[in-house]
């Protein structure tokens, strides 16, 4: 987005984390049509709260008296750099913390996945009024503890390597904008403390074949220099897995699948150049082996100038 | 420059999507093992001990035709013909079974413990309802495969599964028919070649016994494996080690050895081992009476508690008399300086657990959805087994043991829990959070404890060398329970002493059996 060049980073981080099994909470960090501009790093600080009642236990929603309300909160910390205006990389690394309101289940805290991204913008054209974009994003995330994944919905996470590969196209029109894109991840096996599972057979081992998934999202709303508001619809797909049976705790192969619609806000300051807030809401519509998740999320972000130019005293978008 | 970077991403990209996505078919512990080849036959078996049958002619099996009569040559050319063109798929059972059929029948009787060990979801009004027996199809369904039930299960296939091979070993002796590919030497030995002679057939001995003792165990999967029992007497026969009147012959000897084993089983007290809201007060009364506080059940709505009566079910190994013997004297009291320093001992392991710790409680927790710890001290002695190159029928004799000190290891367990109703440490202490979930019975003594102390026991007669590794699993396994948070101290100490007690039993009959 030219007219957009010296946006802070993306700031979105949606919690798609839908949990029963959080799911990677960074695994979609790069999904907005924002770029760094050349030399230019951004740093920021994230936190997110979700929490859930209901779950689908396969399609059948219901509750659990022994769970009560389920909650994840999520400290991250998310950095953008501009190798050029098409070429950003992005690193990201959350703290997570599960805890259950009902129930005798003791919850867990720790360093869940790092992730790394690589956003490329190789087109960029004047269609219409509008300006269009594409995008080709790669992402690769793995855990940095030995956490235990097979707690769930306890667990903070699912401990597999993730490779993400997503396509992505914008369109603005003034400051009115859609973005929509696809995403395929490669999902590892994992292994888990015990020598035997069952799944919808019995496995004696203690790896865990863990299905792939894929998810498209769509956004739209107002994109300025200054703020952005936008509506983002989500839908998750796990390509495989099996449902959790009545009465039975979830497993981390299950077919998790997702959709959320949420909102997200980001303001830049005036008074401060290079800073801003962000906040957002998300909330499940529909779900299959996944906590109907409500979650919250704000951020503060703070772009380094290291282009060694004079400091623009006015965002780069303004100035056109 | 900007190439490079480009021409690297790519290739890192290339590389781990291949790393990630190339090998994710997994492969199980036992999924490609070599054909069983015993060392020794065990060609006398047939005098071994029984359990429940008189001697090995209770069940008289008919002579086999001669091996140069017209019939058994038509069986032989059904070989012939079977052997023409082996399909990969036919090929997979044969090395399936070829591993061996104790194993293959034990680990699916683990699957459908797995399968089955579901707590059943509450009615509307915060009632539970009962698995019943005679509308097994309905929810909940029938059975809820807990650890007694499964111990039970386990002991009882695997028992009759001992006194079925002992006969069959009693009449192979006695007709001395040799394999197939002895008679016809145009014959393929697939799983290779024996002198067990093969009539009645072990693998349909098996088949037999394990499909009818379904009826009582596991009624919803009847035709699951009446399908498993047909396929291993086709791969058998199409390997080359059975004709068609050797499957037959030890399909109807394994039918009939089971059903001397469901009347026992359908009369062992099992039956009613749930209770009623009597008896579940009752506990409560008495706890109260003895100045102590009665377990209560933490799950919400409360759960009414797991088999309160099983300790009353008919054991293998000793007489009924001998359970209430065997209880060890009481808990610390609930009001005693002791159980508030046990509880204080959970309270402190759970707070920060370590990661070591977490493993420990994961490996060892076998809790909803699992086979239990029965089936996992299943699992560990098969895989021990499987390098000994038993016989098949020492595999069952083996098993039996196994799974009959479980078993008793249970009603012992379930009996001192009930005669105490001690609580557990989160009903002490509301702020012990577990690592894995509370089992819905009283704590005194731990059921690991218990099943593995047995476990431990018999498996370190069966197999010396590994005696001290047994005991360290055992060990552990008890330990995983107080890193857990579900039990205190005494529960597991106590809990392992129980349980060697009852695995003495097995190890008593283990040395006057015959066998070894």
């Amino acid at each position: 987005m030219k007219t957009l060049l010296a946006q802070p980073c993306r700031w979105l981080l949606v919690m798609g984390m839908l949990c029963i099994a959080h799911v990677s909470v960074t695994a979609q960090t790069d999904i907005d049509a924002i770029m760094m501009s050349k030399n230019n790093f951004c740093i920021g600080g994230m936190y997110s709260s979700s929490h859930w009642t209901d779950y689908w236990e396969g399609t059948l929603k219901r509750t659990n008296d022994n769970l009560g309300n389920v909650s994840m909160n999520m400290a991250g910390f998310m950095g953008t750099y501009g190798v050029s205006g098409k070429l950003n990389l992005l690193v990201g690394l959350p703290y997570v913390q599960t805890k259950a309101s009902a129930g005798t289940l003791h919850g867990d805290k720790g360093f869940q996945d790092l992730s790394l991204w690589v956003k490329w913008m190789p087109v960029e054209t004047h269609v219409g009024n509008g300006l269009l974009s594409v995008y080709g994003i790669g992402g690769f995330s793995f855990p940095v503890t030995n956490y235990n994944p097979d707690f769930l919905p306890m667990s903070i996470g699912m401990h597999s390597k993730n490779l993400s590969l997503r396509a992505m196209a914008d369109y603005q029109a003034g400051h009115l904008f859609a973005t929509a894109s696809g995403t395929y991840v490669v999902r590892s096996n994992i292994k888990i403390d015990r020598t035997s599972y069952y799944t919808t057979e019995l496995h004696l081992t203690n790896e865990v074949e863990m299905p792939d998934q894929s998810s498209f999202n769509i956004r739209a709303g107002y994109r300025s220099g200054r703020l952005i508001a936008e509506a983002i619809y989500n839908q998750m797909y796990t390509l495989g897995g099996f449902d959790i049976t009545r009465n039975n705790m979830p497993f981390a192969s299950n077919r998790m699948n997702a959709s959320t619609l949420g909102i997200n806000l980001k303001y830049t300051l005036k008074a401060i150049s290079g800073l801003s807030l962000i906040g957002g809401g998300e909330t499940t519509l529909a779900g299959r082996n996944v906590g109907q998740a409500n979650s919250l999320t704000g951020g503060i972000f703070y772009i380094l100038d290291f282009s060694h130019k004079q400091k623009k005293s006015v965002p780069a978008s303004n100035q056109k | 420059m900007k190439k490079i970077f480009f021409s690297t991403a790519i290739l890192a990209t290339g590389i781990i999507f291949l790393q990630l996505s190339c090998s994710k078919a997994i492969t199980g512990r036992t999924d490609n093992l070599p054909p069983l080849n015993p060392a020794k036959i065990d060609l006398d078996a047939g005098n071994w001990k029984t359990i429940l049958l008189t001697g090995p002619t209770d069940f008289p099996v008919a002579a086999p035709t001669a091996v140069n009569s017209t019939a058994y040559v038509a069986e032989l050319n059904e070989i012939k013909s079977l052997q023409q063109n082996i399909s990969d798929d036919e090929q997979a059972k044969i090395s399936y079974w070829g591993a061996g059929s104790v194993l293959r029948w034990n680990e699916l009787m683990r699957q459908l413990v797995a399968k089955y060990n579901l707590p059943p979801y509450q009615n509307a009004d915060g009632t539970y309802p009962f698995p019943n027996a005679n509308n097994p199809f309905a929810y909940p369904l029938f059975p809820f495969a807990n650890p007694p039930y499964a111990a039970r299960a386990y002991a009882y296939v695997s028992a009759a599964q001992y006194d079925a091979l002992v006969a069959a070993w009693y009449y192979k002796k006695l007709y001395n028919r040799p394999a197939p590919y002895k008679t016809d030497p145009t014959i393929t030995a697939r799983l290779g070649a024996t002198d067990l002679p093969s009539y009645p057939s072990e693998d349909a001995v098996l088949a037999g016994v394990t499909a009818e003792m379904m009826k009582l165990l596991f009624p919803d999967e009847i035709a699951f494996i009446q399908q498993k029992a047909d396929e291993e007497e086709l791969a058998k026969i199409t390997a080359g080690s059975a004709t068609r009147s050797d499957i037959e012959a030890g399909e109807a000897l394994g039918r009939l050895v089971a059903q001397k084993f469901t009347t026992r089983a359908r009369a062992d007290k099992a039956g009613a081992a749930a209770g009623t809201q009597t008896d579940w007060s009752n506990f409560e009364t008495v706890a109260v009476a003895r100045g102590e506080t009665p377990w209560f059940s933490l799950e919400s709505p409360r759960r009414p508690p797991m088999l309160p009566l099983f300790g009353n079910v008919t054991p293998f190994l000793f007489d009924p008399t001998i359970t209430a013997t065997l209880r060890p004297g009481p808990p610390p009291s609930t009001s005693s300086d002791q159980m508030k320093t046990e509880t204080a001992e959970i309270a402190d392991l759970v707070k920060n657990p370590t990661r070591e710790h977490t493993r420990i409680v994961q490996f060892w927790a076998d809790g909803v959805a699992t086979y239990t710890p029965p089936g996992h001290w299943n699992a560990i002695a098969a895989e021990d087994f499987i390098t000994k190159n038993f016989s098949e029928v020492r595999w069952a004799r083996d098993m039996a043991l196994l799974n009959m000190s479980l078993m008793d290891a249970a009603i012992v367990c379930w009996n001192t829990k009930y005669f105490y109703f001690n609580p557990r440490p989160t009903q002490m202490n509301t702020a012990i959070k577990t690592l894995t979930g509370i089992p819905n019975f009283p704590a005194y003594i731990s059921g690991h404890s218990t099943f593995s102390g047995a476990a431990a026991t018999i498996l370190g007669y069966i197999i010396p060398e590994r005696a001290s590794a047994y005991t360290d699993m055992a060990n552990e396994a008890s330990m995983s329970r107080m890193y857990g948070g579900i039990h205190y101290r005494s529960d597991c100490g106590i809990g392992l002493t129980t349980g060697q007690k009852v695995g003495a039993y097995a190890v008593a009959r283990a040395k006057t059996d015959g066998a070894d």
